[in-house]
Order: structure tokens, then C-alpha cells, then sequence
């Protein structure tokens, strides 16, 4: 592209002449292109064929299976339908420790995530020289699964809710960190160096010039990630950490006889999900219209 | 060829184009003039159909356009060219590509998606953007273009769509005087040469006066003049802007030496 561009910016342009340069510059884009989607499709296809290879049982011949477990569930559960809601209320108090778990690492994720994003990011930084260490150790935070560090944890303080909320508040600050830094990036200087000019802090600066212009979009990423974590907290309950998990993983482990209590399970995290969907979207749309007047 | 109809548009209770009626019987280049607020950008916008009218009737060339649906509304936007105050472009793609959105309505959208245009079409949109004089920056970003330039893409991209009738909204609000004249000498060279229907929002009463054949005023919505630019006296434009004895037309100018003699008297407070 820089050698027609180049080129033509000497000689005297003709109408012609721009033409036949921009139909190179076309023809090599599309040259490009091609070689790419080509490679791309070359790769998924091999690499299917290779994966599919190595699998034990088959894609292929599994396909037809993959609804055999949801409909043994289905049929159970349709049978003990009459039970579902005594069910449901039997695991209720196990789904407040489920989202207890997940509110209060979202709550200690996000504060340890604000400060993070703060240090790491170009222009705000206390100290500058250290955004690359702050950014690893967001990546790291992030590069660990939850599961990992819950397993760990619950080794060393033993079952409970505590190592959950502890693995899942250090996976949110790394991944909520860098979303945050993301957006603070994006953030207009000038209040920032208004506030300077006063003599503040540099936590003053950022409480006060940075957080208010940021706030709306840090809301909205914490309340996505919010439900992320209430997952989150349902899945580690399988490795011992309580909660709705560790009776799914009791309900489904025990196999046929026992899917009625899975239904019952699965309804309530759904309905949950579902829940919190529709309350964050509504409070954040509040915020932006609030912030939009 | 347009005729209009008691074209209404209401939000909520208020009412941003009311009962709005006139009729075009070839094509001209016809400015709209007004305060902003007063529904021009609303009408132009019922025009292209980007927004539907709450009431009344559209009609060009015997067609109902108020009703169109789905691909025969799009037909109709692409005979209906629109440029923007603020140009619209896709800032990062090259000045070509913008002009070849032109033929959207026309190309499928596979082909389009993926950039593939015939060259006869690249040929075309080089020789349209060589008429408006900026042939030369053809393999450029269109955000690496100066404001004029990025409006005279815009007008490319209309071009392109080889319309009947151009809607133009403020296509000089956000340029300075200089390429103010060369846009508007474009789309006025357009009309001639090419013989398509302009109709251009501007809210200056000179640019008006200069370069088109029939003067539409607006106030709150309501169309309150319709005649030639020597009908348009300053009475006349004192209504459209519901201003006082104190209106002075230099006040709505952006020509260079009314300006100049606007300000010359006027003391800045110390």
C-alpha cells in the first residue's frame, strides 16, 4: 500500500493512474484476504480431524447421544414434578450461601480490582515504572482457574464458604482489573490535572477526578460480573466449598433416583440467573440515562 | 414530482414538524432555513424514512413513501440520498469504501460484507470523487481527511447512489467559510449539471439566497415561508427566526465580510 501511495505522490495524477494504483492496492487486500480465510479453514479442518481422532468415543458417532442424559433428567424430574417445590425449598438456604459467596467476592474482587486497574494504567499510575508488575500480577490472578486456588485453599483452612469467596474475589480482581483499566484509559485528563493543580493526593486524584467519570461503566462490569460469579460459587460447591453445588454434585453423582433434586437445583440456579439479569439491567440503565441528562 | 402532505412527527407530546405541507414540481435545489429546534432535521430525516412520520402523506412521483416496508423502503433510501451535518462516514476505512456504501441497496450483502466490489464500480466511485477534486486521496483513511474533504466523500457516497433527490442536513454547519463555499458549490454544480432534486437544511439566510431556487422557512415546526430567495426580505426572515427590530442578517451569516462588518463596531468588555 506505501509503495502506490508513494509512487503515485510523484508524478502528476491522472485519473487513470489512481485508478490503476487503488485496483493493485484491491487486488493485493483481497490476495491477502484469501490466503487467510484459506489457512483458517485448513486449520479447523485439521485440527477437527486430529482432535476427533484422539477422542475415546467419536464425534460423530456421540452426536446422537448428546440428549440422553437431559431427557433422563426431564422424564425424572417430570414424575416427581409434585415435589419440585418442597424440593426447591429444601435447597433454598444452600442457594443464599451460593450467592452470599459470590456478592461478597464480587464486592472484595472489585475494590482490589479498582486500586489494580488504577496502578496499571498509563497516565493515572502512582508509580509508573511498576504498571508492567501490576499488569502481571492481574494476569496471574486471572491465569490461575478459581478451582485451582479453591482446591488449594481447601487443603489448607479445610471445607467451607471461605476458601470459595477467597479463590473467586482473586479471579475477579484480575479479570475485573483489567476491564476497569480498560475504561480508565479512556478517561478525560483535564479534571485529573484540575485536581492536581489543587495539591491533591494522588488517591484523591483518582477517588475524586477518575472514579466519577468511570463509575457507570465499572458498575456495569461488576454486575456482569456478579452473575458470572454466582456460577462461579455453584461450581466450586463440587469440590467441597458448600453451598448449591455441593448438593447438585450429591444429587447427580448419586445418579437415576435422584434427578428430581438436580431438576429442582437447576431451576432454582436458573431462576437466579434470571433474576439478577433482569435487576442489574434495569439498575444500569438507570445509571446511563441517569448519566446521559 | 414531491408533494407533502400535512406531514406531522410527534415525540411523547411534543410536536417537532407540524402539519407540514409543500409541493416540488421539478427538480430544484430548495433550502430550508430556520432556528435549530425547528423541525428541519426532523422533516429531512421523514424524507429518507431514517425516522417515520406520525401523520400525513409523502408522495414522489406518484408513490406513497410514508408506508414503504422493509426492502422497498430501503429502495427508496437509496434513491433518496442523505448527507450529514457530521459527515457519517466509517472513519477507518479508505475513502473508496466509503463512496462504494453508495451501492449497498444495489450489491448483495455477501459480496459487500467482504469488500468485493466489480472494478467497474471502484473505476466509477474514482471518477465521482475526481468531480468533486479530491481524486487524489482516494487509498486514504477518510478520518486522515480534513472536514471539507470528509463532506465532499459524504457528497461521493451520495453520488454513488445515483439518487433522484439529495437531502443535504446542515451540510456546512461544521465546516469553516472556505470549504463551506466549495461544498455548497458542489451540491449546487449537482443539481445542474446532473439535474437531481437538492434539498439542503441551513441555517444561514445568505447561503440560502446564493445558491438555491426556492426558500423554505420554519418556526417551531410549522413551515411559515415558501417562495424565492428576493421574496425573502428581512421582515420575511424576522418571522422564520422570531426575532425582533434588532435582527441583523449578519447575525446568522458565515460569509466573511458580513462578519467582518458585524464586528467591527462591537467593543469586547474588558
Amino acid at each position: 500500500m506505501t509503495h502506490a501511495t508513494l509512487g503515485a505522490g510523484e508524478m502528476p495524477k491522472t485519473v487513470d493512474s489512481i485508478q490503476t494504483s487503488y485496483m493493485a492496492q484491491v487486488r493485493r487486500r483481497r490476495l491477502y484476504g484469501g490466503l487467510t480465510l484459506l489457512i483458517f479453514v485448513l486449520l479447523m479442518v485439521s485440527g477437527f480431524n486430529i482432535a476427533d481422532g484422539r477422542n475415546a468415543g467419536g464425534f460423530w458417532d456421540g452426536l446422537g447421544n448428546i440428549g440422553d442424559y437431559p431427557a433422563d433428567v426431564l422424564s425424572e424430574a417430570w414424575e416427581k414434578r409434585a415435589a419440585l417445590p418442597g424440593l426447591m425449598v429444601k435447597f433454598f438456604p444452600a442457594l443464599i450461601e451460593t450467592v452470599n459467596i459470590a456478592a461478597v467476592s464480587t464486592l472484595i474482587g472489585a475494590t482490589a480490582g479498582l486500586v489494580l486497574s488504577l496502578l496499571a494504567t498509563r497516565g493515572l499510575a502512582r508509580w509508573p515504572r511498576l504498571i508492567p508488575v501490576f499488569r502481571r500480577v492481574m494476569d496471574l490472578m486471572r491465569a490461575i482457574p478459581e478451582i485451582v486456588i479453591a482446591l488449594m485453599l481447601i487443603f489448607v483452612l479445610g471445607g467451607g464458604p471461605v476458601p470459595a469467596m477467597i479463590a473467586i474475589a482473586i479471579h475477579t480482581a484480575g479479570a475485573l482489573g483489567k476491564m476497569f483499566s480498560e475504561v480508565a484509559e479512556n478517561a478525560d485528563l483535564k479534571p485529573v490535572e484540575g485536581l492536581a493543580s489543587t495539591g491533591a493526593t494522588w488517591a484523591q486524584r483518582m477517588w475524586l477526578g477518575v472514579v466519577p467519570q468511570v463509575a457507570p461503566n465499572y458498575i456495569s462490569y461488576a454486575l456482569l460480573r456478579f452473575e458470572i460469579n454466582i456460577r462461579a460459587s455453584a461450581i466450586l460447591g463440587f469440590v467441597g466449598a458448600g453451598g448449591l453445588g455441593y448438593e447438585l454434585r450429591n444429587a447427580m453423582a448419586w445418579g437415576p433416583g435422584r434427578f428430581g433434586e438436580a431438576a429442582a437445583i437447576f431451576i432454582l440456579l436458573f431462576g437466579t440467573i434470571v433474576a439478577f439479569d433482569q435487576l442489574s439491567s434495569r439498575y444500569r440503565n438507570r445509571l446511563t440515562e441517569g448519566y446521559g441528562q | 414530482m414531491l408533494e407533502l402532505n400535512a406531514v406531522t412527527k410527534r415525540f411523547g407530546d411534543k410536536t417537532a414538524v407540524d402539519a407540514a405541507s409543500f409541493t416540488v414540481e421539478r427538480p430544484m435545489m430548495i433550502g430550508i432555513i430556520g432556528r435549530s429546534g425547528a423541525g428541519k432535521s426532523t422533516l429531512l430525516r421523514m424524507l429518507n424514512r431514517l425516522s417515520d412520520a406520525s401523520e400525513g402523506s409523502i408522495r414522489f412521483e406518484g408513490t406513497e413513501i410514508t408506508t414503504l416496508r422493509g426492502a422497498a423502503r430501503r429502495q427508496w433510501q437509496s434513491r433518496c440520498a442523505m448527507i450529514f451535518q457530521q459527515f457519517n462516514l466509517v472513519p477507518r476505512m479508505d475513502v473508496v469504501s466509503n463512496v462504494l456504501h453508495g451501492l449497498l441497496n444495489r450489491r448483495s450483502t455477501l459480496s459487500t460484507m467482504f469488500n468485493l466490489y466489480p472494478q467497474d464500480d471502484i473505476h466509477r466511485a474514482i471518477e465521482i470523487l475526481d468531480r468533486l477534486g479530491i481524486a487524489e486521496q482516494a487509498p486514504k483513511r477518510a478520518e486522515a481527511l480534513s472536514g471539507g474533504q470528509q463532506q465532499r466523500v459524504a457528497i461521493a457516497r451520495a453520488l454513488m447512489q445515483d439518487p433522484a433527490v439529495i437531502l443535504a442536513d446542515e451540510p456546512i454547519a461544521s465546516l469553516d467559510p472556505m470549504n463551506a463555499q466549495i461544498v455548497m458549490e458542489a451540491l449546487r454544480r449537482i443539481h445542474e449539471e446532473d439535474g437531481r432534486m437538492v434539498i439542503a437544511n441551513l441555517h444561514t439566510l445568505d447561503t440560502a439566497r446564493r445558491y438555491c431556487d426556492r426558500v423554505i422557512g420554519m418556526r417551531d415546526g410549522r413551515i411559515v415561508f415558501d417562495g424565492t430567495p428576493e421574496q425573502l426580505t428581512t421582515g420575511a426572515a424576522r418571522d422564520i427566526y422570531g426575532a425582533g427590530d434588532d435582527f441583523s442578517e449578519a447575525a446568522t451569516s458565515t460569509e466573511i465580510e458580513t462578519l467582518d462588518r458585524a464586528n467591527a463596531p462591537v467593543r469586547m468588555p474588558a
